[in-house]
């Protein structure tokens, strides 16, 4: 344990993981209450093209590593990816899985097309794709550092017009909350959550590190609350130790990460299963008067006498 | 506790004389069909206007371009005296829709739901817990603050949603077809609740099938046909069954009247 505390390499891994670990699923319990619990993977997919074009902006500008313009380039992308999806589902015009569908493949097709104008290979794109927390930087832990405080002001800050956008749109509109800047402000803080945090899961990974703590937390929460604070328990803790895993063992660590919070959430869902008996035959109701009166059918029947 | 209901209205009510709510000509094209063709009515302090027509003609629609929720095509919505816009003072305008969304499977406590209902385009905090239960209370949900409203039934939920909207103690309020899935007792809650308000000024429009529970509560009916006013004046009788000869009126009217004497409830109490 100390071997693994002493390096500073795994020092930055371990930290990076525990930040993303703990934002994310604060972001993903806000999509998951919106009915976007797929946006984290259709912004991750937009990044990509994010990522390429910034390696194209990198190479034609002439610099020496073009892919120092790779994270800036997925963070501009999927900021207006996310908040694009956002304004086309507002406008009505189509719904929000077509759009979210339409996102998924555009964002691949445009990252293997622009990596290859680029001068890359689709292989380059692989670092991105599942992470790379084994080369973890001081600058990218700088960035995750920064991201991680920025998502939690706000989403702290702004919790309660983000959670009745969230909740119930149209009463936030009725209210005269502008749902859709709220709705914006969501969209863009999770696409920084995903651009940031591919570094430690993955492209393809990052989605599920914000969506099922969420998931494994609503089986034993009883308020949108406290389903925020357990979900992102359980999201640090799945990171460190998924990370601390694979220190001992050669295993891809972003989805070491996932299967170890998707066993979780498997074995919490088993656990209600036989935790949850049906409560014996009370009153669910005893504030309530009985409106009508039965009769009491456990007796027998007498006939009345003739 | 009891609310004493003043004479007067409350200061904030005041200020302004005039209706305080006005819809004129409106017009509203929902997915390229026209729902309501050039609606136009008033609505004054303190007054409990009906919103009555059959299914689809254009009564929830009408509330929900009311509060802003869906573009009109034409015409224009005032409250207060000001077009509703970014001036609309939203914080004392209140809404309670149909029902709750439904449910994504985070669970969110009746608590939370109603705390949510305190947010306006000027305030971006959210209510106390203390005045989210208080305003639980006056719909009798006070005991189950902390119980998820999706393990509520549809009344239940209902009853969440109104106190929701009690919460910031609107000076108008909307409410669409509140009585729909809850019990008489506490559509007699909702009665005198509605009357508390509409005497501390608090002028209320809602949307009704059934006007029976509402009778001598009501000031004025607005009838909707095809998206047009076919009525605006004195509520019309319950039923019309009612009102034909030989049906004999045998059922005992609980009455407004007496709703309104036994009226102690507070609503209040949250300063």
């Amino acid at each position: 344990m100390i071997e693994l505390l002493g390096s500073a390499l795994m020092q930055r891994a371990l930290l990076a993981a525990l930040l993303v670990g703990a934002t994310a699923p604060i972001i993903g319990t806000y999509l998951v209450q919106r009915r976007l619990a797929l946006l984290g993977d259709g912004i991750g997919h937009i990044a990509l093209t994010g990522v390429a074009a910034g390696w194209l902006a990198g190479a034609l500008a002439g610099l020496a590593t073009p892919e120092a313009l790779a994270l800036p380039g997925a963070v501009a992308v999927a900021v207006l990816g996310a908040v694009g999806i956002e304004w086309v589902r507002a406008k009505g015009r189509i719904t929000g899985d077509v759009a979210m569908a339409i996102l998924f493949y555009g964002g691949i097709a445009g990252g293997v097309l622009l990596i290859k104008i680029a001068g890359g290979t689709s292989a380059s794109l692989m670092t991105y794709l599942f992470g790379s927390i084994a080369t973890v930087s001081v600058s990218d832990l700088l960035w995750t550092t920064a991201l991680a405080g920025l998502v939690l002001t706000v989403s702290f800050g702004l919790r309660g017009p983000l959670f009745a956008v969230s909740h119930d749109e149209e009463f936030a509109k009725a209210s005269g909350l502008p749902v859709q800047l709220f709705a914006s402000v969501l969209a863009a803080l999770a696409a920084l959550t995903v651009t940031v945090s591919m570094r430690v899961v993955g492209l393809l990974l990052v989605s599920a590190l914000m969506i099922v703590p969420v998931a494994i937390a609503q089986t034993i929460t009883k308020s949108f609350s406290s389903t925020m604070a357990i979900a992102s328990a359980i999201g640090a803790a799945v990171s460190v130790v998924g990370l601390s895993i694979t220190y001992w063992h050669d295993l891809p660590p972003g989805a070491t990460i996932v299967v170890l919070a998707i066993g979780l959430y498997a074995a919490g869902s088993l656990f209600q299963r036989f935790r949850r008996q049906p409560t014996p035959n009370t009153d669910p109701h005893p504030d309530l008067d009985d409106d009508v009166t039965v009769r009491d059918t456990t007796t027998p029947f007498q006939e009345p006498p003739p | 506790m009891a609310l004493a209901v003043p004479d007067s209205q409350p200061a904030k009510a005041r200020d302004f004389l005039g209706p305080v709510f006005r819809a004129e000509e409106v017009g509203v094209v929902l997915s390229g069909q026209q729902i309501l063709f050039g609606v136009t009515f008033d609505v004054d302090p303190g007054e409990v206007v009906a919103l009555l027509g059959a299914n689809g003609s254009g009564k929830s629609t009408m509330v929900r371009a009311a509060l802003g929720v869906i573009p009109m095509s034409s015409g224009t919505v005032s409250a207060f005296g000001s077009p509703l816009g970014v001036g609309t003072d939203w914080s004392r305008i209140g809404y309670v829709p149909q029902r709750m969304p439904a449910s994504t499977g985070i669970p969110t406590t009746a608590c939370e739901v109603v705390r949510a209902g305190m947010l306006s385009a000027g305030r971006l905090r959210t209510g106390s817990r203390r005045q989210a239960i208080a305003a639980l209370e006056v719909m009798g949900m006070a005991d189950r603050a902390s119980q998820p409203v999706q393990q509520m039934s549809g009344g239940q939920q209902q009853r969440v949603l109104i106190a929701r909207a009690l919460i910031r103690e609107p000076d108008l309020l909307f409410l669409d077809e509140p009585t729909s899935g809850i019990d008489l007792s506490t559509v007699e809650t909702l009665v005198d609740t509605i009357d508390v308000m509409r005497r501390a000024g608090t002028a209320v429009v809602v949307v009704l099938h059934e006007t029976e529970p509402f009778e001598g509560l009501i000031d004025r009916a607005i009838v909707l046909r095809h998206g047009r006013v076919v009525h605006d004046g004195p509520p019309p009788p319950a039923r019309a069954a009612h009102a034909l000869p030989g049906h004999v009126h045998g059922h005992p009217h609980a009455g407004p009247r007496r709703w309104r004497d036994r009226l102690g409830l507070a609503i209040g109490d949250q300063e």
